[in-house]
């Protein structure tokens, strides 16, 4: 069976529709099938129909997601009660440890993302992980800092990817690979991503780009599509007959 | 002695001006030494097989154990001689002729 390949970052720029527009269209010729592009939580409903409109056309399936900066504790449960039916992917970027901690253990989060450039900000350690394992969060790493930085910050930002994808594996969080790319140039086909994984140890660095995010926006359609009741049970038919 | 086992990797290079041979075969070994050292560009046995820049048409070769390292230093180029480029591998196989067909 064909792998269905995702990325599940594309930072189009929806302020120039024309550039946003290429590099779906660019997405698509690399070999995903699916992508999503992060909106902001005051995003206009006009703006999730034109990707919708603009990923059909260029024949990828779009997944709607929004990523949240939250500054404090309360600011991650509020921002989740307002925005998690209207989006089928939530990321958290955690920029301090009490959001990334609430983050993790929230079963309303999918993906948690940290500063590529400040290692101090990059919060996923043992505690982490282990609240993660209990909630449904996954860990996002991107590839564009692997290929924008250079010499020591990259040396670096390897050598804290090596520490945190051990972790997750010691946790089972699963990692999605995504491009971060919000230029055509710095997108890459899905098994070079893979590769590039290669260079911090992730050993299942396909399935981050094929079956972790497909089977995540799965899960999330199912959740908020009409029959959905609680997890394992969902409304197969209605009617005076059942 | 053992066969060393070889692949062929058929590459599209993207750039507003496509590079010359030596410009292309530059940064490709400052990738590899970027990010592997000359002790890891040395077991690649990475070689420039064909170099067709109006065809857009480039084949390397390499060692099956080096293949990984090889697609990573690939796809972590993001500049050839000063300008932005990517370079993408279409293909991999064992012989050139059956790059050749696709």
């Amino acid at each position: 069976m064909k792998k269905t390949f995702a990325d599940l970052h594309l930072r189009a720029n929806l302020k120039n529709r024309e550039s946003a527009k290429r590099l779906i269209t660019k997405a698509a010729e690399l070999g995903y099938s699916m992508v999503a592009v992060p909106l902001s939580p005051e995003a206009r409903q006009e703006e999730l129909a034109w990707l919708r409109a603009t990923c059909k056309e260029a024949g990828v399936d779009f997944v709607s997601r929004v990523d949240l900066r939250p500054r404090s504790q309360n600011e991650v449960l509020r921002l989740l009660r307002k925005i998690r039916r209207r989006f089928e992917i939530v990321c958290v970027s955690c920029e301090s440890k009490e959001v990334a901690r609430q983050a993790a253990k929230d079963r309303r989060v999918d993906l948690l993302s940290f500063p590529a450039l400040d290692w101090r900000q990059r919060f996923f350690d043992r505690a982490e992980a282990e609240l993660a394992s209990g909630g449904l969060a996954e860990l996002e790493v991107d590839v564009k800092p692997i290929l924008a930085l250079e010499g020591r910050v990259r040396v670096r930002l390897l050598s804290c990817l090596r520490r945190e994808v051990a972790v997750a594996r010691e946790f089972h969080i699963p990692i999605v690979l995504s491009s971060g790319a919000g230029e055509m140039i710095l997108l890459r086909m899905p098994r070079e991503m893979a590769a590039l994984a290669g260079l911090f140890g992730l050993a299942e660095a396909v399935a981050a780009v094929s079956r972790v995010p497909a089977d995540l926006v799965r899960r999330n359609r199912l959740k908020l599509g009409s029959g959905f009741v609680a997890p394992g049970i969902r409304v197969v038919r209605e009617g005076s007959d059942c | 002695m053992k066969r060393v086992k070889r692949r062929y990797l058929l590459l599209k290079v993207e750039a507003e001006r496509m590079p010359d041979e030596r410009e292309f075969l530059d940064s490709v070994w400052g990738a590899v030494g970027k990010l592997y050292g000359e002790v890891g560009s040395s077991l690649t046995g990475l070689a420039l097989i064909e170099y067709d820049a109006e065809k857009n048409l480039t084949i390397v070769r390499t060692e099956l154990a080096a293949l990984g390292m090889v697609r990573a230093a690939l796809a972590s180029i993001t500049s050839v001689a000063g300008e932005a480029a990517a370079v993408h591998v279409t293909a991999v196989s064992g012989t050139i002729k059956s790059l050749h067909e696709r």
